[in-house]
């Protein structure tokens, strides 16, 4: 069973069109307009013909874990890019510039023949961080990977990887970290220590939005779940929430099962 | 191993593009190494004007006529012979890249050679803006005319030898169909001792005639040797060339300007490419530009990086070469601009390559794929294919920084022609190449 999200912290569908996706209160709503520490409006993307993003508005406030979960196809990678300031939308606005959000691709975004500490440090300097060599020492430390700093990455395992991968991805030291399906390819030891390392950031205050097939991790970790097919934002609410409105909906069928309740939740919307 | 055959043979199906450039590339190097590489067709195509008149095309050699067309027979062997109406268009077609070479046969070619008092001279004109082609017609013509030297000396030497002979020994001589009795010295020496012993022996003039008698043995001993030194001397045509256009650079240091410029061309364009593939391949290309360097500002490192490391190890080729080729290192500042502007082109292209790969591999494929037949196209010779195609190709080569980089290290190395020209040139396509890159970057950070 998920947790109900935490006082205040919520991630809501379009604003514009609060039809097209359910979501838990009006209470969240307002509180997520006062605190919001990152809020996306009317995002909408097109790749020629085909509209891989429409219309979705979010907000996200500080030290919240927030899920995105969908079919293959869904637009969430579309989504975390757009977010990060990789692609630009066709329409709609994100309240942070890309150098205030601190971002982790899905494949590991360094130099495979660099050291882990040449990696740090050359994003470190990129970053233009007051002092490179303090920070490149504390993410050494928060990542655990300090007696591995002069190995070169691609010589380390893909969970360590990833692990320096998340480490760039937090250099400047942003209040926002996107990440992109983090534990995709990795094995359960490994995705566990990226999810304790991902946990502890958002303990401190960071607000971590992470895109995921692993519905399990999203019903484990996140407070918030978004559900997103063929484009469209459908759901955003806790993992309880969603499997409340399945529950709704057609009995008590996939209560206690969060990815049956998924599955189901996809399939009442014709997905 | 059956279905993997399967499963190859379905994917090569499915990448007809693949499929074709395995197929044609191979046959387009080759085709473009021959024609580099031959150094022109077998019979060069050379333009000829004959300006004799009609009326004056025979000679006459003791007795003998002989037609000075026919005698240009062996080199029409030697070329493909495009005839022509005036010097000026044979000189146009050689300006033109028409024709590799013009031969002109003036007007006063078979006065002189009747004569004799002094050798004929035809012209040859060359485009020395390629030294490989313009070597190459110096040395048709240099062999033609030197075989046709060859005949007419030999000619002119029994026609001389056979005078010597009649004035030696004596004989029947005809000319302008009456004939002659040449006494000859050897019958004169005789005449002359029978005559000297008829007189007496204290005579004045018994004297007088013993040193006539003297001169005459010693005249026909003398004329003996003659066939020799006859045989030894003597070039009655003479060639005089003309360069057109281009320097005269020598070709070893040619040599060592293609070298330098293909090694320029490779190292800068794999670098270049290679580099910006590798952001790529590395997935650092998004996190690099989500404001921590601007695209621009990317290609400019990218572009520094592969011109300045290919720059140094050109200049560190050339002097090594320098000590097998001599080169004038008082123009060192102009082979660091050559080679600097000519880098900084090609790193403009490597990176248009690059914007097109998204690994390392397959980006240095690329680069050897466009720019092997790039070369071989610029080293093409005029002459070598016809008019309207070289056309194409001089056109091709001036899209691409090999053929004026080129141009550039041979002005740079000797003094071959202005190497203003030729760094406007590869600015221009620093530029292009760069706007191009910048462009095909628009589309590197999508999915």
């Amino acid at each position: 069973m998920s947790l109900p999200p935490p006082g205040g912290a919520t991630v809501q569908p379009a604003m514009s069109d609060p039809a097209t996706a359910e979501h838990s209160t009006s209470e969240h709503k307002r509180e997520a307009s006062a605190a919001a520490v990152l809020r996306a409006e009317g995002l909408t993307k097109r790749y020629g013909d085909r509209e891989a993003l429409r219309d979705i508005s979010l907000s996200a406030e500080r030290g919240e874990l927030v899920a995105i979960i969908g079919p293959n196809g869904a637009g969430k990678t579309t989504l975390l890019s757009i977010l990060a300031g990789i692609q630009q939308p066709d329409s709609g606005s994100v309240s942070r510039a890309p150098r205030e959000i601190g971002w982790v691709p899905q494949q590991a975004a360094v130099y495979g023949k660099l050291t882990v500490k040449e990696n740090l440090e050359l994003f470190a300097r990129l970053e233009k961080v007051d002092d490179p060599a303090a920070t490149v020492d504390r993410m050494l430390d928060l990542t655990s990977l300090r007696d591995r700093a002069d190995d070169q990455v691609g010589e380390l395992s893909g969970g360590n990887r990833q692990r320096v991968n998340i480490a760039v991805g937090l250099l400047g030291d942003q209040s926002v970290l996107l990440l992109d399906e983090p534990s995709a390819a990795l094995d359960p030891r490994q995705r566990e220590r990226v999810w304790e390392f991902v946990l502890s950031l958002a303990e401190a205050g960071t607000t971590v939005v992470y895109s995921t097939h692993n519905v399990q991790e999203a019903e484990r970790h996140a407070q918030r779940v978004l559900v997103l097919a063929d484009g469209e934002l459908l759901f955003s609410g806790s993992p309880r929430e969603l499997e409340d409105t399945v529950e709704r909906e057609r009995g008590a069928a996939g209560r206690g099962d969060f990815e049956a309740a998924f599955v189901a939740f996809l399939r009442q919307r014709g997905h | 191993m059956r279905w993997l055959l399967l499963k190859d043979l379905r994917i090569l199906r499915r990448s007809p593009l693949l499929v074709g450039l395995l197929v044609l590339y191979p046959v387009v190097i080759a085709t473009l190494i021959g024609f580099a590489l031959s150094r022109g067709p077998d019979k060069p195509q050379v333009a000829f004007v004959s300006e004799v008149p009609e009326s004056a095309q025979e000679i006459e050699l003791g007795g003998e006529r002989i037609d000075v067309a026919q005698e240009a027979g062996p080199l029409f062997r030697a070329i493909d012979p495009v005839r022509v109406k005036t010097r000026e268009e044979a000189i146009s077609k050689v300006r033109s890249g028409d024709v590799l070479g013009a031969v002109v046969v003036p007007e006063d070619t078979t006065r002189k050679l009747q004569a004799g008092l002094e050798p004929a001279e035809i012209e040859v004109f060359y485009n020395a803006e390629d030294p490989v082609k313009a070597s190459f017609v110096r040395d048709t013509i240099k062999s033609q005319v030197a075989d046709a030297n060859t005949a007419l000396t030999e000619r002119y030497a029994k026609v001389a030898l056979t005078f010597l002979d009649l004035i030696a020994t004596g004989g029947n001589y005809s000319f302008f169909g009456r004939d002659f009795e040449v006494l000859g010295l050897q019958r004169s020496e005789q005449i002359l001792s029978e005559a000297q012993r008829g007189l007496e022996t204290r005579s004045p003039a018994r004297e007088q005639v013993a040193s006539v008698i003297e001169f005459a043995r010693l005249a026909r001993e003398n004329l003996d040797l003659s066939d020799d030194v006859l045989a030894s001397v003597g070039t009655p045509i003479r060639v005089k060339q003309t360069q057109l256009e281009g320097g005269s650079t020598p070709l070893s240091s040619f040599a060592v300007a293609i070298a330098i410029s293909v090694s320029l061309m490779f190292i800068t364009l794999l670098l270049a490419a290679g580099a910006l593939a590798l952001e790529r391949e590395e997935n650092a290309f998004p996190r690099l530009v989500r404001g921590l360097v601007s695209r621009t500002g990317l290609l400019v490192e990218k572009a520094g990086l592969a011109a300045v490391c290919s720059m140094v190890v050109v200049l560190l080729m050339l002097a090594g070469l320098g000590l097998f080729v001599d080169l004038e290192w008082g123009r060192f500042p102009l082979w660091v601009a050559a080679a600097g502007m000519g880098a900084l082109a090609f790193a403009s292209m490597g990176l248009a390559v690059g914007t097109l790969t998204r690994e390392v591999r397959a980006a240095s494929l690329l680069c050897v794929m466009v720019s092997l037949p790039l070369t071989f196209l610029a080293l093409v010779p005029s002459g070598s294919v016809a008019p309207l195609l070289y056309d194409v190709v001089r056109v091709v080569s001036a899209l691409f920084p090999f053929k004026p980089t080129l141009s550039a290290m041979e002005s740079a190395l000797n003094d071959s022609g202005g190497i203003g020209v030729p760094l406007v040139h590869l600015a221009a396509l620093f530029l292009a190449f760069g706007v191009a890159s910048r462009l095909g970057l628009r589309r590197f950070a999508q999915r």
